[in-house]
């Protein structure tokens, strides 16, 4: 176990140095600059704007400056939201955006896992339909209909809950967008969980341990749900950059004040440090959030394990 | 079942009769055609265009005796005219990429197939690589490279993300097909490894293809209205699901209905794609069920 788990930490650092170095030339390949907006720039002020920032240098010095500053934790300046540096951006928007993703997630998992059980092990014709149903409309409702449907539900018509927007430390502005992320993702590991403990419940030790006669919760408990567990925990990884994407567009349905944003304008600013910042932190929550699926498969299966 | 009739009648016709044979793939494909139809011929015949203005219908609720019957937006836009104008422009992008990536996939993944060894483990290893970036980020940046709102642009920046499965797909059935006799008899009478690829492997993972190809379609109009969601899509005065669901979000508290149609014709739409994906794969693979 402690193996495996070196071994994916080991492999972190290359992964995040390759998304480093391909969004930073995507991005500067584009046409088009951080400057073109401004009003009335004569092109010798643009020209020491570009110097300011150091955009006039050569690009390979600005990726091994970039670099550097980097690994001391400075992801420099925003170059529309004057003022402000990347990192103090990011340290304001990230604290919701990471509390929105992660409640999301336990939620989905508390969800999603018992109900796939429970659909496992009480069929009848009719949960079956319910269970394909939900299936069925659960991949067809996007987190940006979800969103809006639950607000007008529960914000507008029956008053329940804020439509939208964000107070410190208030836990009731969370909530819909928590709902909204988590749905679609407890619809999707409740589909998972039923299908590959049905599977495993078909296994032939599985048989034979009915046949030795041991109790039905016993045999599903300690016999089945593990096996039946790994290809939910391999989801995982897909799951977080589900959550991700997805809480892009929950924060701008419910106006919450998180990282999200940042990402969506800077793209259309052109601020590169901002984008930058945003697809490197979200590259590492991303790897992290795979690095723990990785362990939960190698938990679950000792052919991972000691492979 | 009778062997003999079933295999006279092919992969395809087989197919179809399985096909007919789903009741829910059945209504999915005949709903789909609707949507489809009225999206295309729909815009013709109102006598709205999808930006043109009524000032005497601001904001209208949805009436059948109203000029407007799923009622206008804040500008006085037909809502009917411009969802429809949206699920035109969704269909075609969708279209659009899912055709590119399928064509890109299958050479890519026969390529691979076909060459075996250093180059095959280099040219999946680049698949690998792009899978395990968050691909939504990938179409995001690829957004911003060109001027926004070009139908060409977005078509490929979807396209760019959707071939990795098919590439995968279709050299594992390359290489299943690599050991056949008949591969080998093209080989030996001198085939050029181009024709090949394209005269006797294109063809044999068509099949499989085509299959993934209608799983494809919905999750490009996702990620096509996902983006025009967040702005970074279809662009104002045109419509996309994507945009007027964004649009009609802003107004819910006073006008629930701008937010209700449109996402109402993308959850019909993704739903039928998604049952009709399903019937068709059913279809082809009975082995599955």
């Amino acid at each position: 176990m402690l193996k495996l788990a070196l071994r994916r930490i080991a492999a972190l650092l290359p992964t995040l140095l390759v998304i480093v170095t391909l969004s930073f030339a995507i991005i500067r390949l584009a046409p088009g600059g951080p400057f073109d907006a401004e009003q009335g720039v004569s092109p010798a002020v643009r020209a020491n704007l570009e110097r300011l920032y150091g955009l006039s240098k050569p690009l390979h010095v600005q990726y091994l400056r970039y670099l550097r500053a980097l690994a001391h934790g400075d992801f420099g300046p925003s170059l529309r939201q004057r003022d402000f540096t990347v990192r103090e951006l990011i340290a304001q928007g990230l604290p919701i955006s990471a509390t929105l993703g992660l409640c999301a997630i336990a939620l989905a998992l508390l969800g999603g896992i018992p109900a796939g059980i429970a659909a496992a092990l009480w069929r009848s014709p009719a949960a079956d339909f319910s269970v394909a149903a939900i299936a069925a409309l659960g991949m067809a409702l996007p987190s940006f209909v979800i969103g809006p449907l639950l607000a007008l539900v529960f914000g507008i018509y029956l008053r329940w809950l804020p439509v939208a927007g964000w107070q410190p430390g208030t836990a009731r502005y969370l909530l819909l967008p928590v709902l909204t992320l988590a749905l679609p993702l407890a619809v999707a590991l409740a589909r998972l969980t039923r299908a590959s403990l049905l599977e495993v419940l078909r296994a032939p030790y599985v048989r034979s341990a009915r046949a030795r006669g041991i109790g039905e919760a016993r045999l599903v408990w300690r016999h089945a749900l593990r096996p039946a567990l790994l290809p939910v925990a391999s989801y995982l990884g897909p799951a977080t950059a589900f959550v991700i994407t997805g809480s892009l567009v929950v924060e701008a349905v419910f106006g919450l004040p998180g990282t999200g944003r940042y990402l969506v304008q800077g793209a259309i600013d052109r601020d590169y440090p901002l984008v930058m910042g945003m697809v490197i932190v979200y590259g590492i929550l991303t790897l992290l959030l795979n690095l723990l699926a990785d362990l939960a498969c190698g938990w679950l299966d000792p052919a991972i394990r000691h492979g | 079942m009778d062997e003999s009739t079933i295999a006279s009648r092919g992969l395809w016709g087989d197919a179809l009769v399985r096909l007919r044979h789903d009741r829910a793939a059945s209504v999915a494909l005949a709903l789909l055609g609707f949507l489809a139809l009225a999206a295309l011929i729909a815009p013709l015949l109102s006598p709205w265009r999808y930006d043109s203005l009524d000032w005497q219908h601001l904001a209208s609720p949805p009436g059948i005796a109203d000029a407007h019957w799923l009622g206008t937006d804040r500008l006085g836009r037909d809502l009917l005219v411009r969802t429809l104008h949206g699920l035109r422009l969704s269909l075609l992008l969708a279209g659009l990429a899912s055709g590119v990536s399928l064509l890109i996939g299958v050479l890519w993944g026969a390529a691979a197939g076909l060459s075996g060894g250093r180059i095959d483990g280099a040219m999946m290893r680049f698949v690998d690589v792009l899978y395990s970036l968050p691909y939504l980020f990938v179409v995001i940046i690829l957004t911003t490279l060109f001027p926004r709102g070009s139908l060409a642009v977005l078509a490929l920046a979807l396209a760019a993300v959707g071939w990795l499965t098919t590439a995968r797909i279709v050299r594992a059935q390359t290489l299943a097909l690599k050991r056949r006799e008949f591969l080998e008899a093209a080989r030996a009478t001198g085939a050029a490894p181009a024709r090949i690829l394209w005269h006797h492997i294109v063809p044999n993972v068509v099949g499989p293809v085509v299959v993934y190809g209608t799983l494809i379609v919905p999750q490009m109009i996702l990620f096509e209205s996902f983006l025009s969601f967040l702005g970074l899509g279809v662009q104002e005065p045109q419509a996309s699901l994507g945009n007027l669901i964004y649009a009609g979000a802003q107004e819910m508290e006073s006008a629930p209905w701008m937010v209700l149609v449109p996402a109402t014709a993308l959850v019909l739409l993704l739903l039928c794609l998604n049952v009709l994906g399903d019937g068709l794969r059913d279809a082809f693979d009975p082995r599955e069920r």
